[in-house]
Formats: C-alpha cells, structure tokens, sequence
C-alpha cells in the first residue's frame, strides 16, 4: 500500500506516494526525478548522495522514512539561486576542482554542511569532515583549495 | 566489442579512418563549411597529412568540423569525455587555429548517429592523436573563410587575416566580415589534404594557456547527464540474480517467491536471470527471492597462491626485447641481484557503477550506455540481436569515471537484452556489489628480474621476465648491453575477468623494473639517483628526472623516519619521473606519503592546468594502488564487495603533490591521462625503503607487508 507523504525540497513542499521502505535517494532521484544525487555505493561508504537534512549533511541512499519525513531537505539542485551559482560552487569551477564529475553534488553538499556549522574550516577541519567522500579522479587538493576559497568568500559576508 | 579485439586495440595504440558513402553523408548535414579529417597514428607520422585510400565516392575519415551559419563551430568526434578534460583542450586546439574564442566550440562527442565512427577513448590517444589533427583541420576552415572573405571583400588573400571570428583587411580594422556572413548559404565540404600553415608556439592565444574545464558549470550544478538520469516514459527497472562465484553457469531456477511482488516480472535468457518493475527497490527486493542453482568453478588459486599459480600455469613465453649476450653479461658482472615481483588484481571502481538505460522500438536500439566505446558497443549490440549496425543508436553523454573498466560493456548488452524480451524501456545500474564481480580487473602479476652492475657501476645485465603485465613501455631506457625481456601471457589463466586498467600493464612492470634499480643501485653501493643518471641513455629522461630531482630538492636532509624514492616510466609518448616522500611508522608498518613531485617530458602541454588535474588525479589514483588497493578472492569467488575493504585513496591519505613538465611548445603534444600513474608505485616502494629498510616486492604495500620486510 502506497503512503503519501512530504518533505520540503529546495524551499518547496513536496508530497510523494512511496511503499515506505524507500531510501531518501530513491525518492529524490526516482519519484522526483532530481537526479543531481548520485548513486555509487548504496551503503553509505562513498558520499556520492550527500544531501542536506535539516541543516544536517545526510547520505541519502541509507536515510529512511522515519527521518526524511516532514524534513527540509537541499539538493545539489537547490544551491544556485536563480541560476547565481553559490559560492561553492564558484568555488569549485574556480579550482576545476571536479573531473568526471560524478562525486561533484556529493561533494559540494558536504561542503555546504560543513559550512554550515563551521564557516572557517581549517584545512586539517575541512580533510577531516569530507574524509567520507570518495573521487576516483583524485581531485582530492583542489576540492580542499575549494572549500578554503569558499569559506574566504563566505566569511567574509557573515 | 570482444574483449581479446579491445585488448589487442588497447595494447596497440591504432585508431584508424573509416570509409563514408559521401553522397549519404553530405545529405544528413546542415549548411556551413565542413572539414572532415581522420585522427589516426598516419595521420600523426604523415606530418598531418591525411592519406586516402578511399574512392571518389567515399569518403576516408573519423572526425570533422563545421562552420555553421551562425558562425558557431561544431566538431565531432567519436572520443567520449569521462573527466579526462579532452571537451576543453581539443576545443582550445580548434578555436587556436580557426581564430575563434573557445565559448564559440560546441563538442559533439561519442554519439553513434552524429559522429563518425572511433574506435575508442582510452590509451591516452586523444591529445596525442587528434589534437594536431584538429588544429591542421581548423587552420584549413579559416583557410576556407578567408579565401571566401577575398571574393566578398574583393580584396587579395595576402591583405587578409583572420581574428576572433572575423576576416580583416590588415591594417584597415573597419573593412571586415565575420564568420556567420561567410559562411551564410554555403555548404562547402573540404578534405584534410595538405598540412595548412600552422601557428607557431609563439603566436598561440589559447593553446598553452590554463582553461577551465568547459563542462564544469553543468557538473557543479547536477545538470550534466550520465547515463542513469535518463528516465523514459514507461521505462522499468531491472535487477539482474547473480552468483556468489564468478563464472558459473546456471542450472535451476526457483522464482515461486515472486508473487509476493506485485508487478514484478521475471526474465530468462540463458545465464541471464532478471527481474523488472517499474520501481527500482521493489525489482532489487524481488530479484534477491528467487533462488537459482549454480554450478560454481573450482577454485585454482587464492590471493596468496595466484603467483604460483600462474607461474606454473604459463609456460609459454614470447621475446619482446634482447640485446648482447646474457651468460657474458653475468660472467662480467660483478653484483647480480635477482627478485620476484607481484601485484594483484585491482579494481578500477569508478564512481559511477556500469549502467545503461535503453528501448526498442521494432528492430531498432537506442541506449544510453556508460562506454569509453560507443562504437564498439553499438557493433557487439548489433551482433547480439543480428540487427544492422545502423538499427542501433548509442547516444553519448557524461561518463562517470572509465578508466579503462568501461571499455567492456555487458550491462549494455544485459539491459538491451531485457529490454527486448520485455518490450518495455529499461533502466539497469549496476550495484558496486555487481561492479566488484563484473568489473575486468587489473590483472595480478609476477615479475622475475635478474640485474648485473659491472666493475664500474655500470649496469651490465637486464633479465625481465613478465607474466600477466604486458609489454607497454617496457621498451629498455637504461643501457644494459645485456638484456632480454620476455613475456608470459594466457588470459584465461585467471579466475576473475580482467582486462585494460589504467595504463595497461605499465604500472605493475614499473613498479618491478624500478624497485629493481634501486635495489641494484643500494646492492652496488651507489646513490639511487646518482645509479640512474649513469645508466640512462635517453637525454630526454635524463633531464625529467633532473626537473623531478630539483623540483624535490632531492639533497634537502631527511627528517627521522622519512625516506625519498625515485621511478622513471615511459607511457603514451610521455616521459615521467616521480619523487616521493614518506614517513614509516616502524611499530605498525603504515606509509604515509608526504610530498610527490612528479616530472613529465610530455610535448606540447595544451592545456597547463588540465594536464596537471591529469597529473595530480594519476598520482592520488596510483597511490591507492601502490599502497591500498586489493581484490581477495577464492577461485572466483570475490570477497571484496564493497568500498569497505576495497580501500583506496582518500582526502586524508593524499600529500602534497606538484607537477612540473619540460617546456616544449612546439613539439608534438603526447598522452597526459594515463602516464603519471606508472611511477606511483615504484617511487613508493623505494620511498619506503629509503625510511625504514624495508624493500616489499608486493603491492599493495601494506602495513603488515613492511613490518614483514623490515630489517631485524
């Protein structure tokens, strides 16, 4: 039996129809077809799927029901505003810090939390909190060049 | 494609023209002015001149450009973008000699329908390859436009230049017209002939120069595609049943538990059991009810007795290289050092998992499919429903990492399969459990060297016996007047699939050659460095391992602990030398890298910062498989199923790492994606012993495999 439940996506209210078992990944990238979160793992091992969870980060492929309910919840497609890229995302064109680009909206929605709770980031601080994140590309430096680029330009506005 | 044609493809860098029926080819294409040209090894070695074998009604090529009526420039290309950076740098090749600004480049790439034909992305072939060839084609379009400019402005083409777009009168900045008026109404189709006047280093404007990558925008955002984004009306998803042993054949099928699924349908074809439904997790759920009988191999060999297994399995060898003598070279030698090498199967473990998304409508195919060979998929899928090769349309887009693991292509074949038997569009990803069972792993391999060091330091004896790794870049580069290497090879030798993996071969052969140097340069009492340097005979390597070496500052005193490790390699036309740093925590045996530099005589460097993503990229993947990275098994059952014991490099594990290249602008361009992982390997191995006196001739290079090798 179908359940219809929501959450708020990118600032908007959404409802969906799910069996219940579901993974949050599935639901954003099936039923919702926000297919910027990407699958990799399915276990929680990778960050490809990261999403912000009510200002938390969430890897989605192993959130459920009972978390994502009534959540306010950011994808990689809710960062830029109006087509006014967040400075993350600057931040990670700047240092072309991305090749095949398939870890990339894991990795800047990680980013994002850790900006979240800590606007200036040691290097060792950023390393530490993206550590979960797997690039097979090896873009590694340059996404931390990133993160410091960002959490310049973002401090500085706070 | 059949993986025996790809490896021989791979190992091989060829990439040759095809022929085009010319009258079918010019009705499919729009108005402008067309360059069409082959990106082959010939084309490369001709001077950029593009033989033709084909006749007057064919034409003989497999790439073109396009000026269009906007004055907007389309190039196709069969290569496929999978984060190597070849949308941007053959974009800047083009616009440097069209006279266009890059933003003006669209790169049409790997779609079977709108792209001639390729035989693949992979060996590092695009730049060395295409790009001259892309530049020669451009040159002769603004050739093209300024000869049309002359009769519009009737002004001699000797007082007209082209410039960002526009032909000028020289000195008369007002009297011009711009590419989109030229080209208006024209459909003008010009062969590649004659090498076109191309622009000296000197006068580059765009090519030398750092660029973005251009497709950067559209990842950052989550608009770029890959193929497990596309979802089509009524499509469902699939789940294929797969045993625990890989290579087993199916005997008996029990689905009675599918009913407990609502809509879930099976399908059967041969070995292949699946399951669709029209939601993803409910096909995984179904699949995982129903029971198959397997008949599993035997196993032959493990992780630890594959080495033995396979040197005793494989008899048969081939000569790749000798020279003088070998029993002289030992009789005159004054140190013999003799080692066993190993490495194991390693997987490539692109982020992205193989998947493939497709419908049929009749007879005929269109499928999105997660390749590095559009083309070769579009022939095995063709093959597979002995359809024409035509009835089957690979639409390229983004590609999630590739490595050489997405040059094999059985989720395209499965998805397509069931999708046909269904009727119904159809979505299959694979699990990292299936990209662990299914990936064509890096083959496991043993390596038996014997070297010889005469009177005067000199290296005297060469005996490198390779089985499992190939021939690429083992061509000798230090002077051994005696020496022979020989290859030993049997592919179905192994117990789990493998295939091309990052630079095939090369880095496992160099990490055994230069963990064999330095051991041969300590066994003769001589600095590692200093041992290179007297034995190299190529001035080129020589002097990327004295940029390496400054760059490093390979005199800097160690701190306690540390040790620097030094590995030459050669690959795609690249020169490499890489210098490593570690530290060794001598009570637990783990490595931890400090700082690499990395070295690369690798010609024209097109694009300066996205060589180094390259570089920099090849050196963090190589460090997981120097020190982390391996798959266990058990005849072919695969143990390592997930990100959790298959460990590779992680944000924390990476050093600092700077990449420097030999400036040579005005040489011909060579491979930049490939090359830099080679010597990973090697530096580190050495790197480690220099710390701590452990030489471990295994990799990974693990913890308990340094305490193992550590002097008591």
């Amino acid at each position: 039996m179908k359940q219809t439940i929501g959450f708020k996506l990118n600032g908007k209210k959404v409802t969906v129809a799910i069996n219940g078992d579901e993974s949050l990944l599935t639901v954003l990238r099936e039923y919702l077809d926000n297919t910027g979160t990407k699958y990799s793992c399915g276990l929680g091992q990778c960050g490809a799927c990261t999403v912000i969870l009510n200002n938390q980060t969430a890897q989605s492929c192993i959130t459920y029901l009972d978390t994502f309910e009534n959540a306010e919840i950011i994808t990689i497609e809710g960062l830029a505003n109006n087509n006014k890229l967040h400075p993350i995302q600057e931040a990670f064109v700047a240092h072309d810090a991305l090749q095949c680009g398939f870890c990339t909206p894991g990795m800047i929605m990680n980013s994002y939390g850790l900006l979240l709770k800590n606007p200036n980031p040691s290097r060792e601080e950023i390393i530490s909190e993206m550590e979960v994140n797997l690039c097979r590309c090896g873009s590694y430096n340059n996404i931390v060049d990133a993160i410091e680029t960002a959490s310049e330009k973002m401090f500085k506005k706070l | 494609m059949e993986a025996e044609k790809i490896n021989q493809l791979y190992f091989s860098d060829v990439n040759q023209p095809i022929r085009y029926d010319r009258r079918k080819f010019l009705k499919q294409l729009g108005k402008g002015i067309i360059v069409i040209f082959s990106l082959s090894e010939l084309s490369l070695l001709q001077g950029w001149s593009q033989p033709t074998n084909a006749r007057n009604e064919e034409l003989d090529f497999n790439a073109y450009l396009r000026v269009k009526e906007d004055g907007r420039v389309d190039c196709y290309t069969g290569k496929i973008e999978m984060g190597q950076g070849i949308i941007t740098s053959l974009a800047q090749a083009l616009a440097e000699e069209l006279e266009v600004s890059i933003e003006m480049v669209d790169m049409v790439m790997g779609d079977t329908k709108l792209c001639p034909y390729d035989a693949g992305t992979w060996g590092s072939l695009t730049t060395r390859f295409a790009d001259p060839v892309i530049r020669a084609a451009a040159a002769e379009a603004r050739e093209i436009l300024i000869e049309i400019a002359s009769e519009k402005l009737t002004e001699p083409i000797g007082n007209l230049e082209a410039v960002n777009g526009s032909v000028f009168v020289k000195g008369n900045a007002s009297k011009k017209i711009d590419y989109a008026a030229l080209t208006k109404g024209k459909k003008i189709v010009r062969s590649l002939t004659k090498k076109p006047e191309l622009k000296k280093a000197k006068d580059f404007k765009i090519v030398g120069k750092s660029v973005i990558s251009t497709d950067a925008m559209a990842k950052v955002t989550g608009r770029a595609k890959y193929s497990a984004d596309i979802k089509l009306y009524g499509m469902v998803y699939a789940s294929v049943v797969r045993p625990v042993i890989f290579g087993s054949k199916k005997i008996a099928v029990d689905a009675s538990a599918l009913n407990n699924f609502n809509g879930a349908q099976l399908i059967e074809d041969g070995d292949l059991v699946a399951v669709i439904h029209s939601e993803s997790e409910v096909a995984a759920k179904a699949a995982q009810s129903i029971k198959i009988t397997w008949e599993a191999p035997e196993s032959k060999a493990n992780t630890e007795t594959i080495f033995k297994y396979l040197e005793d399995t494989i008899t048969k060898s081939t000569v790749f290289e000798e020279g003088g003598d070998l029993v002289s070279g030992k009789q005159n030698s004054e140190k013999i050092v003799q080692a066993d090498y190993h490495d194991g199967y390693k997987a490539h473990a692109a982020m992205e998992t193989h998947c493939a998304t497709c419908y049929f409508e009749n007879d005929k195919l269109t499928i999105w499919a997660s390749t590095q060979t559009p083309f070769g998929t579009q022939k095995e899928l063709a093959d597979t429903f002995k359809i024409p090769l035509e009835n089957v349309h690979v639409k390229q887009i983004f590609l999630g990492g590739g490595f050489g693991g997405k040059i094999y292509n059985l989720q395209a074949v499965e998805a397509a399969k069931i999708a046909k038997i269904s009727g119904k569009p159809v979505q299959l990803v694979w699990t990292r459990r299936e990209e662990f069972m299914y990936d064509r792993f890096r083959p496991a391999a043993l390596l038996k060297i014997r070297s010889g060091v005469d009177s005067f330091g000199k290296l005297n004896l060469w005996e490198f016996d390779i089985y499992c790794a190939g021939t690429r870049g083992t061509k000798l580069f230090y002077n051994a007047p005696n020496n022979r290497t020989r290859f030993f090879d049997k592919n179905d030798a192994h117990p789990v699939g493998t295939g091309a993996w990052r630079a095939p071969g090369n880095n496992t052969t160099t990490f055994a050659r230069e963990s064999h140097i330095d051991a041969t340069a300590h066994a003769s009492g001589q600095d590692p460095l200093e041992f290179r340097l007297n034995n190299l005979k190529d001035e080129n390597m020589i002097a990327t391992l004295k940029l390496a070496a400054d760059t490093f500052g390979y005199n800097t005193p160690k701190k306690e602990g540390h040790g620097y490790g030094i590995a030459l390699g050669e690959d795609a036309g690249t020169l490499v030398a890489i210098i490593s740093e570690v530290r060794v925590d001598k009570s637990t045996g783990e490595v931890h890298p400090v700082k690499i530099v990395c070295a690369q005589d690798m010609g024209q460097v097109v694009n300066p910062h996205g060589a180094t993503v390259q570089t920099e990229g090849g050196v963090t993947m190589g460090l997981g498989y120097a020190l982390y990275e391996e798959i266990e098994f058990d005849g072919g059952m695969v143990k390592t199923r997930s990100f959790n014991n298959y460990k590779f490099t992680t944000f924390s594990k990476t050093p600092k790492i700077a990449c420097v290249f030999i400036d040579k602008m005005n040489a011909a361009p060579q491979g930049g994606g490939e090359p830099a992982i080679i010597c990973v390997g090697g530096s580190i191995a050495n790197a480690v012993f220099d710390a701590c006196g452990a030489r471990v001739n295994r990799m990974p290079i693990t913890p308990q495999r340094v305490l193992a090798a550590m002097p008591l």
